[in-house]
């Protein structure tokens, strides 16, 4: 069997300004025509506008065993939302 | 729409008919070829996208045909031009109808025909008849980006191993004597560009000479010499091929004749 | 189903106590519904069972694409033919996106095809059957999608977290390929009284491999238990062929056909429809290679497979060429 071509990582930018998503992974020779196939492949709906794809290897990942330290403690910190403080109805909208 | 009218008085209406019939007879003759791959490219990423192409050459037919239908003027649809008409009334190019062969010669033809499509849309957009214009406006965008990805298959595989590249030079001299049949004017042409209705096809050839060359430079595959052309599509003169897609597209609405579907 | 009858490896399901810390803890995980991801530590049974379940389920979409796709160029108008061929094109993209998430599980897709063209793998039993007429196109859309929905909607709840995104991509793309399949025989019933003969064939061939694609009882099976207590199979074989059964038949009635089952008998007390029992027979010599179009099927396949090969090669030595290019003129800078 000859060598399979590399698998790449698909993101893409749908209609309303959001941030590029993660939207599944696809084979392709190279970053070119990982691109012209992510268009063909997931784009089949009017989907995207923009597209992002990166080798599946290059991707850096946090270990699922450190999910506890990496992820626990802001937990803690539930003064970042906004739930956390009570305004008197009074007030109006905040 | 007085303007519409004009025109059509100004040209011969079975002329504009003729070559309404052209563009539409090739999209639908090349996206059937298209479709006989489905399931059966050589990688699932490939058999997406070749059917992307496929649909958007099937999608293009309804808009020709329909209009073809409406300056016939015989209350016929764009289904009944496609499915009820015989080889002999076709217009399309030899080089739509031209066997699949292995999928180099797919995309070899899909790049030389790409590559003319691109160039006539482009003429068309600019079409005094606003019709036409419209139409070439919207599919022009999809046919861009057929040519940009037939054009970039053929430079890859042309500079990739020597096999695809010997694959792809047999593909190129199987196809060129296919390739003159764009350009020659036939019998209505120079009426239809004196009209402003549709470029000369003639008036395409320097672009498509250099747009093909650059691209089959950059494949290493060098640009074949202009020998004897084939021609006859568009006058409905075809290949014993055509025959066999008809015969097979056309089977439901032949066998059960005014059955609706 | 798509996947049927898929092994766990399991001679019988472990109780908690049998299990090993990690065992356990996992368990829990799957219990209290978290998501199990790609690095994420699994019990090798667990992942060996996906691998078979998803590959089972991407096979079946691509060699799904071939019975459909014989009718693409025979499509009786334009606007037909359009639809059929992006419904056979959204086979070939659930196939790539259950590929890619088989492989989250550290194994490619070329040993999985590798698995499909010797035979080892299998897929599902229908498409192993031929599209004779029109209105066989109609039929699997109706019946064929129709049962595959039936299966994949649970299936977005499933523990693996790829796996649950395809099919919650998978499922939003396939909303249309059971309508558009309804809408032909609709038309047809409609028509003349060849078309509508066409229909009423079409049910009759159709109807039971549908209630096979179920696959037989597992109520008595430690590998559908087990897949239950990891839930990558959220319902037993006969609950779902139970709801099929309980959902077509009335639009069957609408089409005014007959669904061909002496059997077939509305139960008041529970609710729902008595039916016969499918040629299980039959569905073991599909499975094992003998059905009308086992051979053609894995035929196409193998085939288009080798004579790709070149594509594929020349199109990665054409990469590797121009990153050496690149690479080159970078030095030379």
């Amino acid at each position: 069997m000859s060598s399979e071509w590399p698998l790449w990582e698909v993101f893409i930018r749908g209609q309303h300004g959001l941030n590029h998503r993660h939207v599944g992974s696809l084979h392709a020779p190279d970053a070119e025509m990982a691109i012209n196939n992510a268009r063909d492949v997931y784009v089949r709906r009017n989907e995207g506008v923009s597209i992002w794809v990166v080798r599946s290897i290059d991707i850096a990942a946090s270990s699922p065993s450190e999910k506890g330290p990496l992820f626990e403690p802001s937990n803690a910190k539930v003064y970042r939302h906004p739930t956390f403080f009570d305004i008197p109805d009074e007030v109006g909208h905040m | 729409m007085a303007q519409t009218i004009a025109m059509e008085a100004a040209v011969d209406r079975a002329a504009l008919f003729e070559f309404l019939l052209g563009m539409g007879d090739n999209t639908l003759v090349l996206g059937h070829r298209l479709s006989e791959w489905c399931g059966h490219a050589p990688a699932l990423e490939e058999d997406i996208a070749l059917a992307n192409t496929a649909l958007d050459l099937i999608g293009q037919t309804q808009l020709w045909l329909g209009l073809a239908g409406e300056v016939e003027g015989n209350g016929r649809n764009a289904d009944e031009l496609a499915f009820l008409r015989d080889a002999r009334e076709f217009r399309n190019l030899l080089l739509a109808e031209r066997p699949n062969g292995d999928y180099g010669r797919t995309l070899m033809r899909q790049f030389l025909f790409d590559a003319w499509h691109y160039l006539a849309l482009k003429g068309l957009r600019a079409s005094s008849d606003p019709r036409i214009a419209a139409i070439a406006e919207k599919t022009s965008k999809e046919v861009a980006y057929h040519l940009e990805r037939s054009r970039d298959l053929v430079i890859r595989l042309g500079d990739g191993t020597a096999e695809s590249h010997a694959r792809m030079k047999k593909a190129l001299d199987e196809l060129w004597s296919y390739t003159g049949e764009m350009f020659v004017n036939e019998a209505h042409d120079a009426a239809l560009a004196a009209a402003g209705l549709a470029p000369e096809p003639e008036s395409l050839k320097p672009e498509w000479n250099t747009l093909v060359a650059e691209t089959l430079c950059a494949a290493t595959l060098g640009k074949p010499q202009d020998g004897y052309m084939h021609r006859g599509g568009k006058r409905g003169l075809h290949t014993e091929h055509l025959g066999y897609v008809l015969a097979e597209m056309q089977f439901l609405q032949r066998a059960y004749p005014g059955a609706s579907w | 189903m798509y996947a049927q009858m898929v092994k766990t490896d399991a001679p019988r399901i472990k109780s908690r106590s049998e299990m090993d810390p990690r065992e356990r803890a996992f368990q829990e995980r799957i219990d209290a519904g978290q998501k199990i991801e790609p690095k994420e530590w699994m019990p090798e049974g667990y992942r060996r069972t996906l691998i078979r379940q998803i590959s089972q389920h991407a096979h079946s979409e691509i060699v799904g694409q071939l019975p459909e796709g014989n009718w693409i160029t025979r499509a009786p108008t334009l606007e037909r033919k359009a639809i059929l061929l992006a419904k056979v094109q959204d086979e070939a993209g659930h196939g790539l996106y259950l590929y890619c998430a088989a492989e989250t599980l550290g194994v490619s897709r070329d040993a999985l095809y590798d698995q499909l063209h010797s035979g080892k793998a299998k897929y599902s039993s229908i498409f192993n059957y031929p599209t004779l007429t029109w209105a066989d196109i109609g039929a699997i859309g109706w019946l064929v999608d129709g049962a595959a929905i039936m299966n994949q909607v649970p299936l977005q709840r499933c523990s693996y977290g790829p796996y649950a995104r395809a099919m919650v991509r998978i499922c939003k793309e396939e909303s249309f390929h059971q309508r558009q399949g309804y809408d032909i025989l609709m038309k047809m019933v409609k028509g003349t009284t060849a078309q509508k003969a066409m229909v009423q064939d079409a049910l009759d061939r159709w109807w039971w491999p549908s209630l096979m694609m179920f696959g037989p009882s597992d109520d008595a099976s430690v590998h559908s238990a087990q897949s239950m207590a990891w839930k990558i199979k959220q319902n037993s074989n006969d609950e779902l062929r139970q709801k099929f059964v309980d959902q077509t038949v009335p639009q069957a009635e609408y089409l005014g056909l007959t669904v061909p089952d002496p059997d077939l008998t509305w139960n008041e007390e529970k609710g729902g429809y008595d039916f016969g029992e499918p040629d299980w027979n039959e569905f073991f010599e599909v499975i094992a290679g003998n059905g009308p179009c086992n051979a053609e099927r894995l035929g196409a396949r193998r085939q288009a497979w080798d004579d790709g090969a070149w594509f594929r090669d020349g199109l990665t030595a054409h990469a590797e060429k121009a990153t050496a290019r690149r690479a080159r003129s970078v030095a030379a800078e």
